[in-house]
């Protein structure tokens, strides 16, 4: 059976700007995966640890974070807070024997170019391969 | 204040491996100003368990609450509000918390969540220092206001031994050695020649070697 993932992806305002510029159908003809949905934050500083879990309990099989480059971020030490965060989940994940790759941080630029359709074809490739999340298993 | 750590996940679930509904309860003092044990802490750990038991293939429900202390008797009575909604009580308190808990719910079972760790102070964003060992028997006063018995890794009352290296403790470089930072400040303070007095073989029977310590101040019992 074919496994499609749910890939939850939280953008800061800046990097997603071309999820709004070309709508969901304009990233589709970028190449972008239909599995994916955008969560847009003000700031990737601003997401907590929790939120990111929450999205593994509602079901998630892959999470990734996009917020600007570490020495670029709009709001000064944002994104580097939210990499210090992705971070942590990946130590927590792994204490609970699940591959830590499940969650990622990327830096990119803002406006519109290729690295953000690719950072979700990355995540998609690389959640397909591992396959459903573990925490899906179903709870007795 | 009291520095505590997180347990390891695989620990924690493991306690609760068996409850149905459980009382994250974290504390407002010590444990939130150093990152462990807190509201928010709090919230992070009942979703981690949440994950790990579904990983196992079972469900649990969580309640999170954090109280005021949990060292104080009238703050732990703030528990009553969940009373019946749990199984067991994870307690991200340090383990003074833990045990308050325990002794005035005796028939709740109580886990910690944290390894109570040391009685230190925040020397950055995100590091936290041992600087006091509660020894019973300060001696802070003749060392500078720089505490030789938790901070020497050897507990010397005379140093600094003869591993102190450029002002380095022998035991990893990174560690300052402090009895070269007692003389030193001595010297700055005008106070060296307090470096000549031999400090006299040490009494440690206030350190916690002749059971549980007991403060008790006449004036504030009832």
């Amino acid at each position: 059976m074919t496994f499609t993932p749910d890939i939850q992806a939280f953008c800061c305002h800046y990097t997603s700007q071309q999820t709004i510029a070309e709508g969901k159908e304009g990233l589709k003809e970028d190449g972008l995966p239909a599995n994916v949905t955008f969560n847009r934050v003000v700031c990737t500083g601003k997401l907590q640890v929790s939120t990111l879990l929450k999205a593994f309990e509602e079901g998630a099989d892959g999470i990734y974070v996009v917020g600007c480059p570490a020495d670029k971020c709009h709001n000064v030490k944002g994104s580097q807070r939210a990499a210090k965060r992705v971070d942590a989940i990946k130590k927590a994940l792994a204490e609970l024997a699940v591959e830590p790759e499940r969650i990622e941080m990327f830096h990119l630029e803002r406006g519109f170019h290729p690295e953000f359709v690719e950072a979700a074809q990355l995540m998609n490739k690389r959640i397909t391969d591992l396959g459903p999340c573990p925490f899906k298993g179903e709870a007795k | 204040m009291i520095i505590a750590d997180r347990k390891p996940l695989d620990e924690i679930v493991g306690m609760v491996s068996d409850a149905k509904k459980i009382l994250v309860l974290g504390c407002r003092g010590c444990v939130t100003v150093c990152s462990a044990g807190g509201e928010r802490e709090v919230e992070i750990l009942a979703s981690l368990i949440r994950l790990g038991m579904l990983k196992q293939g079972k469900k649990i429900e969580t309640i999170e609450g954090t109280l005021v202390r949990q060292c104080d008797k009238e703050y732990i009575d703030g528990i009553d509000e969940w009373e019946g909604q749990y199984d067991a009580i994870v307690s991200m308190a340090c383990g003074v918390g833990v045990n308050f808990i325990a002794n005035l719910r005796p028939s709740t079972n109580v886990y910690p969540a944290v390894n109570t760790s040391f009685f230190g102070g925040s020397a950055d964003q995100g590091v936290w220092m041992e600087q006091c060992a509660g020894c019973g028997n300060c001696v802070l006063h003749l060392t500078g206001g720089l505490c030789p018995v938790a901070r020497c890794a050897k507990s010397l009352m005379n140093g600094p031994c003869g591993g102190s290296v450029n002002g380095r403790c022998e035991i990893h470089p990174d560690v300052e050695c402090i009895w070269q930072s007692i003389h030193d400040r001595l010297g700055r303070i005008g106070n060296a020649e307090a470096m000549n007095t031999i400090a006299p073989i040490r009494d440690w029977s206030t350190a916690g070697h002749g059971g549980p310590r007991k403060s008790l101040r006449d004036d504030l019992t009832i």
